[in-house]
């Protein structure tokens, strides 16, 4: 148990010993090698670099240097990442082998290790992180300490401004000064559907009831997203500590964090947040003698994307089916165990802490007029850069996808992005100048969902796409509800219909009634917003479906059924590779004379296209 | 009060009324499916949307409750499409055998498409293609037709406390299961039946017996008996269009015969042999330091529960066997005997309001007589569809009377169909043996009515007898548990599986969920019970001349070897799951 003036002294003793972190001209005898321990980089062997670097560095007997894990910087293609502090030098796609030559070089004899250092998409050679493109748009405040701190470590939480808005709600602020302050920084819900957070803290204060609770949302499961994960795995004690700011405000004295069991790393730390909040008496009864209790529980999912669902995630923890609950009533007034409860996601609670600090006038002077503060979103599909970015509201998807993304890979073409995963649309070319908002993404057909980016390139077919994500509702469909239940699978089988080349007149049409009826139907968001990537790519490619039904062609030449192969006689020479190849005897010709693809037989592998050497096999 | 205004019709309907039922109030109808009044209600089908203004999507009018000043609108253009691909979607993963299934006639489901005019299934595909149980002597599953509205679910869980059932698998693999998916017969399903009346449709369904009553019917050298429940005739008749609570009695006699049964005998009899077994049971148990409290076990979902769930209370619960096991005994034995005929013989059928009965006909030390006391028990569906087939004018028909000599009986045996009723039959004659005093004020009526649990104590010649009597298993379990714990000190407790007793017993009419939510079925189909009782000439059943007659001529004493070899039976701890695989 510490008081809260020995907190007070770690935090003034830690900082300066940390100063290293985000000072480059510290002054210091000490070198941190920082290592990612985020999930991408860990299953890249970041680990056993780790380890490499504390043998050698024992080995060497070197004094002074201190290897750190660290949560996740961002820059998730480029790793495994190091960092030396104070210099802040960054070594990309660092093996475990390099270690030695690392701590030989730049350590010992202070020579940056060039080949290791990183190279942006115009291949200038960077040797800090801040001078890639990458980063020179972004904006961390949620992901302020990822990268930065040791995320097992409690003190080094504390360096860094750690529990100190909760030492300033709980003796400098009232409950509704708190909900004032959240509701006046315009902080929206990060979970995707961007409802005022102030006014959800708000509601179940209110809420007249003997128990409240508060969850948090980290069953993060659109396809692509991994913004929460990086938060919890990054910096776990800006959760707890958020948690219980909400705690105080809507008066709550219980809470629970509901994690899906696929995220080890991020739960193992969050629950090693817990312990050591706890040991601190930072979590517990009466804390600082303020008279305020909270304490924290971890609740696994099992795997249902339906259990993001608020309603399905109460049930859930309530150690019930994953099925969602009609609403109203809402969770403010009967939540978890029937009492109000506040449920917000992880990226919504790691702006509290900041917000508390800085004032809401500060966060509000970000982002768009009705969208404020940063945004995180996961970066990945055809671009250069993928990764983790924070950025403000406003800024175009064209910055994310070419300026921090560094554009589209292999000189293709960017066809369309993906935003709110499964429950989200595509925006196209023509939306690429649109500000990044909630309202400006909902009016394009898509939606800010929980921060899922998936950038397609023309080798993408939409109708394609779209079964893709259907495939996915369907099979994370709780069942419950008919529309939503039978009517996506029911689009499921016409989308694949059409890309068998099985599509007829008409299937559009009855698509977008089904989409229509599933949108409005639907108990829950899962199956009021699964039509959405079918509606969306049909508003803006209906061209491609209509080929697909018409022609049978899929112009990406994704859709194998309706991909043709043929042997151009002008360009085969005969060599008979094709013939060879072809796992199926597809292929015939005699030698030296042009070649025949039997449409009969072909499979359509494409393995006849990669062996020609002239190019002669088109579909 | 809220005042609102649904279909441009302002209603006025006390607060937390739901729309659905400010629609029905202002004769609007609003169609469901999923829905059971105080059972399921859940809003997963879809069937009940509405339009609110203001409101985004639509309202789920069997569970929203209504606003002041809400606008509603129940059948606009955009509510009626968004019903119709519903019920179109529903009906893709259906197995529309309509002519061959069981509830042609009376699927919630077939009447929804008539009123919908669905005439193409526009959203056709692949279906979900389930195994059929129907490995229990009591209950078929066939979950090809089930549109999972979890009714059934519901009913098992919350209105009978045992949950044999839930839903397994997610999205369009979803399906109602028992653990690890298993036959009924092999978790801790009792055979209630309940799930049966709370289907829509018929994807749960009795195990059809009536292919061997007619058999042995057809057959020249079968003598074929046939006795009805109590029950059965306040009920066969809406089967025929009839108003609910009709006594049929004399039609139902009548078809019987029209059938060709070759004796038709009255369960009500061995009702009444059944109150002189366990009176004096009782008697024994509360005069000579015996088990108590003596629980009763007439009800056949009931003791399967109590195998199941209470094993060591088995001691508690009465040896005698339930009235129609009784009197099957008795028709092989004392009447074989008078008539001389082989009891190999003779087929006895059981024409009962209740599932359970066809699984304890197959129980062990069932077979008093050295045969089984029973060869088949028909339900009241299974007569009902019986005498539709014999193409027989069931409400036209004249009135005729059971055959003698079994056919005498008191209006205590009537009302062992209703919740309360054999507690007191039984009390009727345990009070007059122990106080010998002649009571004329027969009707207990703490005992009465439609609470699920009801206790009373009954002071006879000074000494206090604690009684209580619950119907519905969660009731059941709520009073064993306090057995168990010690915490009760009854001396003697009737207990019935389905709630209501057996006039709501799984076997009888389905009735659908606008029905159930608004006509109060159990009390007109009980006062008609208790009508008969009052009408009776004999209320006691010790006073019933041919059970005098049978103990003076054949069994000796109530209680007695013979009796006990005939009329008794054992029950067995049984395993919940079997764990073996």
């Amino acid at each position: 148990m510490k008081t809260l003036e020995e907190i007070c002294n770690i935090r003034e003793e830690k900082r300066k010993e940390l100063d290293l972190r985000v000072n480059t001209n510290a002054t210091t005898r000490e070198k941190h090698i920082l290592v990612c321990h985020g999930t991408g980089c860990t299953s890249s062997k970041s680990p056993k670099i780790i380890e490499n670097f504390r043998r050698i560095i024992e080995e060497k007997n070197i004094e002074n240097v201190r290897v750190i894990q660290t949560g996740c910087f961002g820059l998730c293609a480029k790793g495994p990442i190091v960092i030396i502090r104070p210099e802040d030098v960054f070594y990309a796609m660092v093996t475990p082998n390099d270690c030695e030559e690392i701590i030989e070089k730049h350590i010992q004899n202070g020579e940056i290790v060039e080949r290791l250092l990183c190279k942006d998409v115009d291949n200038t050679v960077v040797k800090q992180l801040d001078e890639l493109n990458f980063y020179k748009k972004q904006k961390r405040i949620a992901l302020k300490n990822c990268g930065v701190i040791d995320p097992e470590n409690i003190d080094e939480y504390i360096a860094f401004d750690g529990y100190k808005a909760l030492e300033k709600v709980l003796f400098h602020m009232t409950p509704d000064e708190v909900i004032t302050e959240v509701s006046n920084s315009g902080l929206r819900g990060r979970g995707g559907a961007g409802f005022p957070t102030g006014k959800k803290w708000s509601f179940t204060k209110m809420a007249v009831g003997d128990q409240k609770y508060v969850v948090c949302n980290a069953d993060e499961g659109d396809p692509g997203a991994f913004m929460d994960r990086s938060i919890l795995e990054g910096d776990p004690h800006c959760v707890v500590e958020a948690m219980m700011i909400a705690g105080y405000a809507v008066g709550a004295t219980k809470g629970y964090i509901y994690v899906r069991a696929e995220y080890p790393i991020a739960v193992k730390r969050f629950q090693i947040a817990i312990d050591q909040a706890r040991e601190y008496g930072i979590l517990g009864k009466n804390i600082w003698n303020s008279g305020f209790d909270f304490d924290l529980e971890i609740r696994l999912g099992a795997g249902a994307f339906v259990c993001g669902e608020e309603t399905a995630l109460l049930e859930s923890i309530e150690g019930r089916r994953g099925q969602p609950r009609l609403k109203p009533p809402f969770p403010a007034n009967a939540g978890l165990f029937g009492k109000p409860t506040l449920i917000n996601n992880v990226e919504t609670y790691a702006n509290i802490t900041k917000i508390i600090l800085n004032g809401a006038e500060w966060y509000s002077s970000i982002g768009t007029e009705k969208s404020k503060g940063t945004k995180v979103f996961a970066l990945g599909g055809n671009v250069n850069n993928i990764g983790l970015v924070e950025v403000p509201m406003g800024v175009t998807l064209r910055e994310i996808v070419f300026d921090i993304g560094g554009g589209i890979p292999n000189g293709r073409k960017f066809k369309a992005a993906q935003t709110g995963g499964p429950s989200g649309g595509c925006i196209t070319e023509e939306h690429l100048d649109t500000p990044i908002d909630y309202e400006s993404l909902q009016a394009i057909g898509s939606m800010m969902g929980s921060g899922g980016l998936i950038v397609m390139d023309d080798s993408k077919c939409m109708v394609n796409l779209a079964k893709f994500y259907l495939g996915f509702t369907v099979d994370e469909s709780c069942g419950k509800c008919t529309p939503c239940r039978i009517g996506t699978k029911r689009l499921l089988e016409m989308l694949e219909k059409i890309t068998e080349g099985n599509g007829e007149e008409g299937d559009i049409e009855k698509l977008e009634r089904l989409c229509s009826n599933i949108q409005k139907a639907s108990v829950c968001g899962l199956g009021q917003t699964a039509p959405n990537p079918v509606l969306s790519t049909i508003k803006y490619f209906r061209e491609e479906y209509r080929e697909h039904i018409d022609h049978k062609e899929c112009r990406a030449g994704e859709c194998k059924a309706l991909m043709k192969l043929h042997i151009d006689p002008e360009l085969c020479k005969g060599c008979g590779l094709c013939k060879r190849n072809c796992p199926v005897d597809a292929i015939s010709g005699d030698v030296r004379q042009t070649h025949v693809i039997d449409e009969e037989k072909c499979i359509k592998c494409g393995t006849c296209i990669t062996k020609c050497p002239f190019h002669a096999i088109k579909s | 009060m809220v005042n609102l205004t649904i279909n441009g019709r302002k209603v006025e309907v006390p607060e937390g009324t739901t729309i659905l039922e400010a629609a029905k109030k202002a004769n609007i109808d609003i169609p469901t499916l999923c829905f059971l009044k105080d059972v399921n209600e859940i809003g997963d089908c879809r069937m009940c949307v509405v339009e609110v203004e203001g409101r985004r999507g639509f309202a789920t009018s069997c569970i929203q409750k209504v606003e002041e000043g809400m606008v509603v609108k129940t059948n606009t253009p955009a509510v009626i499409e968004a019903r119709r691909i519903v019920l179109d979607l529903i009906l893709s993963n259906h197995d529309r055998e309509c002519l061959t299934c069981t509830r042609n006639g009376t699927c919630e489901l077939q009447k929804l498409a008539q009123e919908f005019y669905v005439d193409e299934i526009k959203y056709q595909g692949s279906r979900n293609k389930h195994e059929i149980d129907d490995i229990s002597p009591a209950i078929v599953r066939d979950f090809n037709k089930c549109i999972l509205c979890r009714r059934c679910v519901a009913t098992c869980k919350k209105v009978q406390g045992i949950g044999a059932i839930d839903c397994t698998e997610r999205g369009f693999a979803s399906t109602v299961s028992t653990y690890k998916n298993k036959s009924l017969n092999d978790v801790n399903c009792t055979f209630c039946g309940q799930c049966i009346e709370a289907c829509p449709v018929g994807a749960l369904k009795e195990k059809d017996s009536t292919a061997d009553v007619w058999r042995a019917l057809r057959d020249e050298d079968k003598y074929v008996v046939v006795q009805t429940a109590p029950a059965v005739r306040v009920a066969l008749g809406e089967e025929f269009g009839m108003e609910i609570g009709t006594n049929v009695k004399g039609k139902m006699v009548t078809s019987l015969r029209h059938l060709g049964f070759d004796k038709v005998f009255d369960t009500n009899t061995g009702a009444d042999f059944t109150i002189m077994e366990e009176g004096t049971e009782f008697l024994d148990r509360f005069q000579n330091g015996g088990t108590l409290p003596m629980i009763t076990s007439c009800s056949p979902g009931w003791v399967r529960y109590m195998e199941l769930n209470y094993p060591e209370l088995i001691p508690n619960l009465s040896t005698c066997k339930s009235p129609h096991q009784m009197f099957g005994a008795l028709i092989k034995s004392y009447y074989a005997e008078k008539m001389e005929i082989d009891p190999a013989k003779i087929y006895v059928v059981s024409v009962m309001p209740c599932i359970a009965k066809k699984f304890e006909r197959t129980r062990d030390d069932m077979q008093g007589a050295g045969y089984d006391d029973v060869d088949a028990v028909i339900t009241t569906r299974e007569l009902a569809r019986m005498i539709k087939q014999a193409h027989i004018d069931f409400v036209n028909l004249e009135d005729s009377n059971f055959d003698d000599p079994m056919g005498e009986a008191t209006g205590a045996a009537a009302i062992f169909g209703t919740t309360g009723g054999v507690m007191e039959a039984a009390l009727r004659t345990v009070h007059e043996k122990v106080t010998g005093n002649h009571f004329e004020k027969l009707e207990y009526e703490p005992v009465r009515g439609a609470e699920g649990i009801k206790r009373a104590t009954v002071n006879m010649n000074g000494t206090d007898v604690k009684v209580v009597v619950a119907s519905g298993l969660k009731n059941a379990q709520i009073i064993m548990d306090e057995i168990k714990s010690g915490k009760a000190d009854y001396q003697f407790v009737e207990i019935m599986a389905c709630p209501g007793g057996c006039v709501m017993g799984g076997g009888q009419p389905i009735r659908t969920s606008k029905e159930r939510a608004s006509i109060d079925i159990r009390s007109k189909r009980a006062n008609a019970l208790y009508t008969i009782d009052e009408k009776s000439t004999i209320r006691k059943s010790h006073e019933n001349p041919v059970v005098q007659k049978i103990y003076e001529e054949y069994l000796g004493e109530a209680g007695g070897h013979k009796a006990h070899e005939l009329l008794h039976t054992s029950y067995v701890k049984r395993e919940k799951y079997k764990l073996d695989d």
